[in-house]
């Protein structure tokens, strides 16, 4: 019938292949920016900014060069493409847990929005659409204040915008997913809980192969994919494992959109 | 004699933390235990790897430079929290402080109540992450009791400014940019993760000037069995009076606020 | 475009809505005809707010039949939605967006183009009498004031029918008849109304038609006067006594009138004439504290059918 019903896209449930106005979500989003939410979103850009000056004067002083995979490049070369992955990662998941709930339980929002023709796939996508534009945002002001600061170290670091946006859509679904089996705040220290140690131990701050024996594990991290890809694309080191990594985001990204799916119905509409 | 009032309110503060105590064991102990591993053995190896360690962490591993600062910080971030919406909610959406002003307690005691509270809270905290040194023997000393009263004190001096301001706002606008704008800053350029003799030389003294700075050197000095006499009075006397000069502004806007 | 006046606009037949072991709706069948104002009177978990939120097409039946504009509710949800207008028991107004963003916003969910919902939006808030306060944040609003921000917002798809629950729950006098007026006057525009209420007043101002609902099913259905034709004698006299000696003074006025009462605070008799009833107990030597008589009304006719009052 339409491109969204081409075969490989049959995986993903009807709720969200017929979405039809996810972007209604999206408009709504604006709105509300525009009256007074955006100085919050400005003020976002100065957090990449903080983090990429103090790893440049604190870090990299401190560590000097390190070996990936063979050459040696400056710390903060290294380390600033895996906060810029981590960047996408934060926006989104906060947008997609926090944000979501709060607008579900506390503002009903999507029981007065579902009250009109739209559906809870629109809701859902549009919500994840909304969650992988802040991400998005993040990642971009990242990306300029790395260049900016000099921590770019070839022009395929400008790919890492696109990779940082699939990071965020993967992680805003799952975020979703996640938030549909909450029950009450008190669920959400687990978001953290799981959050910080992904951040810590995803190959961010050194190399995988410090990790020795455990490397394996550190590979079951989602966002240890995303910080290979856009480090790759950052030192200009292309290999054929990078496809591999954009894989098993994207394979996540639909995986945690399916469930959302699923469940979401369920959830706003008993 | 009967209970002094400000420990009755905060007595109602310790009932309703008894049941979310797990917040608090991921905010100051899990979390300062994943950043000593993940950054102190991790980062620590390629730093001590790199040879620049001893001239610039003065003789001591990343491992051990990193640990200590993790009490401070901490107790940064929890105090300052507390400070921010408990604070505006106890007047703006529970009424709290309202209902406690129904009561025979003052506005001074209230504020005393939310004041001890946030020591309370500040001190379970730094055990917290203390306990987490006291597990490796790099960072394990006695050092680690007199730090504990570094660290809270840190928070104390952190608490009491923000409560003040707290207490005199409206809505929560202004918290987000408080915790982008100062607490990170802090958290990342405050002294915990590399001596402030690295950053640029205008913001050295910026450091200086933050009391995040001041708790981590007490902290380190503490552990390592380093408090020099003078220095040490200098840095204590700065926190406490942060902490002194924020909770008579704290005590002055709940006054104001409570007997409209 | 309206169906024709005798096609029922919703039609439901034994329509039931289970959540686990509990029935909410237990077979229920109604009619609403076109133009016509109809309401579901009962007290808190009758099944009112259940029913409405399947007619809603937000929550799918869990057997029985409902159609709505001559559509299946559980297959046509998305376009049925797309020419009702819903006004809920809470208001779920956007709080992060201005009086008029909320219209302007909830206008774009059905497709409505920008610069059009903007203009309905002016229209509607002039209508709701809101037109200063256009710009205003949500939170500082009266509840009267969002109840009718939440109507307008109601109204920004032009609906053909439109569903209240509980429009004036937690409202002051005052605001309750400003929101009846502007009701009222969607009726005679010719939208079909179709709300929930447990007061009386509101029922009896507002509905043509409407079922009294306890305990999941329907058991009563009419017009007000019908019902309390049917149900209740014309008038009703209140006999208040000292607080607790109820028991024993109704049985001081035992058999006068056609049905008596005993509520915790009164005794109600139901009497063709209220006057007459009140002589025959002053004759019997009973002497109330206070004496009221009153033509009788829905309230009565819920009393009866199921034995308790309506608030509670």
């Amino acid at each position: 019938m339409s491109l969204i019903d081409v075969a490989p896209l049959r995986i993903v449930p009807p709720q969200i292949r017929h979405a039809r106005r996810p972007q209604r979500m999206l408009e709504r989003q604006w709105m509300v920016n525009r009256a007074g939410g955006w100085i919050i979103f400005v003020t976002g850009f100065f957090e990449p900014l903080f983090y990429l000056l103090s790893i440049r004067v604190g870090f990299g002083a401190l560590v000097g060069d390190v070996d990936d995979g063979g050459t040696l490049i400056p710390y903060a070369e290294f380390v600033a493409p895996a906060l810029m992955a981590a960047s996408a990662m934060n926006g989104a998941v906060y947008e997609s847990t926090m944000n979501i709930f709060f607008k579900m339980k506390h503002e009903k929002l999507y029981d007065a929005v579902l009250a009109t023709p739209m559906t809870s796939g629109d809701v859902a996508l549009g919500e994840i659409l909304n969650a992988t534009l802040r991400g998005a945002v993040y990642s971009a002001a990242f990306l300029v204040t790395m260049g900016a600061l000099d921590m770019t170290g070839s022009w395929w670091s400008i790919l890492m915008l696109p990779v940082a946006v699939l990071i965020a859509f993967s992680f805003s679904a799952i975020g979703m997913a996640a938030t549909t089996f909450m029950r009450s705040w008190a669920d959400f220290e687990y978001v953290p809980a799981v959050m910080l140690p992904m951040f810590l131990f995803s190959a961010t701050f050194y190399p995988l192969s410090s990790y020795g024996d455990w490397a394996w594990i550190v590979q079951l991290s989602p966002l240890y994919h995303g910080v290979a890809t856009m480090r790759g694309l950052n030192t200009g080191d292309l290999s054929w494992a990078m496809l591999a990594h954009v894989g098993v985001l994207a394979a996540l990204a639909v995986g945690g959109l399916t469930f959302t799916a699923r469940r979401i119905e369920r959830l706003l509409l008993p | 004699m009967s209970t002094p009032a400000a420990i009755r309110s905060w007595e109602a503060h310790f009932t309703q933390y008894r049941s979310v105590w797990k917040t608090n064991v991921m905010g100051s102990f899990v979390q300062p235990l994943l950043y000593l591993l993940g950054m102190g053995l991790g980062v620590g190896a390629l730093v001590d790897d790199s040879g620049r360690s001893d001239a610039l962490l003065d003789g001591l591993t990343y491992f051990q430079f990193l640990a200590p600062g993790l009490l401070a910080t901490t107790a940064m971030m929890i105090a300052a929290n507390e400070a921010m919406w408990p604070v505006l909610g106890g007047f703006k959406w529970w009424k709290k402080f309202h209902s406690e002003a129904a009561t025979p307690l003052t506005p001074n005691e209230i504020a005393g109540g939310v004041a001890l509270w946030q020591i309370t809270k500040s001190c379970i905290a730094v055990v917290g992450v203390a306990t987490v040194l006291a597990l490796f023997p790099d960072t394990r000393s006695w050092g680690l009791l007199l730090a504990i009263v570094f660290g809270t004190l840190t928070g104390a001096a952190f608490a009491a400014p923000i409560s003040a301001w707290s207490a005199t706002r409206d809505g929560d606008y202004s918290f987000p940019t408080i915790n982008r704008f100062v607490i990170t800053p802090l958290f990342l350029f405050g002294g915990a993760f590399y001596p402030i003799s690295q950053l640029p030389d205008w913001m050295e003294p910026i450091a200086i000037a933050t009391p995040l700075w001041h708790g981590v050197e007490l902290c380190r000095n503490a552990v390592y069995d380093r408090l020099e006499f003078w220095p040490t009075v200098g840095h204590l006397a700065y926190l406490v009076t942060l902490a002194v000069v924020g909770w008579v502004m704290a005590a002055r806007s709940f006054n104001r606020r409570l007997t409209l | 475009m309206n169906p024709p006046a005798s096609t029922p606009l919703i039609e439901a037949r034994q329509l039931v809505k289970r959540f686990g072991d509990f029935t909410a709706v237990g077979g229920i069948n109604i009619e609403v005809r076109p133009g016509e104002s109809f309401g579901f009177l009962g007290p808190n978990g009758a099944g009112k707010s259940s029913t409405m939120r399947m007619i809603g097409c937000v929550s799918p039946p869990t057997s029985g039949d409902l159609n709505i504009f001559g559509l299946d509710a559980t297959r046509h949800g998305k376009q049925i939605r797309g020419r009702m207008g819903v006004v809920p028991q809470l208001d779920q107004l956007d709080e992060q967006l201005t009086v008029q963003d909320n219209l302007i916003v909830y206008g774009r969910y059905f497709d409505i183009p920008r610069a059009e919902c903007k203009r309905r939006a002016q229209e509607l808030l002039e209508f709701v009498q809101l037109t200063d306060r256009a710009d205003s944040k949500i939170e500082p609003l009266s509840g009267g004031m969002k109840r009718r921000v939440s109507i307008a917002r109601s109204l920004i798809n032009e609906p053909d029918l439109l569903l209240l629950d509980e429009p004036t729950t937690g409202l002051d006098p005052q605001a309750r008849h400003v929101l009846w007026d502007r009701l009222y006057r969607l009726k005679q525009q010719g939208v079909t109304l179709v709300l929930t209420t447990h007061y009386m007043d509101e029922a009896e101002q507002l509905c043509d038609r409407l079922v009294v609902m306890d305990g999941g099913r329907i058991v009563a259905e009419g017009s007000p006067n019908e019902l309390i034709r049917e149900h209740s004698p014309r008038e009703v006299l209140e006999l208040r006594y000292p607080a607790g000696t109820n028991e024993e003074h109704a049985f001081e006025v035992e058999g006068i009138g056609h049905r008596q009462e005993a509520l915790p605070d009164r005794i109600l008799i139901y009497a063709d004439d209220g006057e007459v009833a009140l002589k025959e107990v002053h004759a019997r030597g009973s002497i109330p504290e206070s004496v009221l008589v009153r033509r009788s009304s829905l309230e009565d006719v819920f009393l009866k059918l199921t034995g308790r009052s309506l608030v509670d």
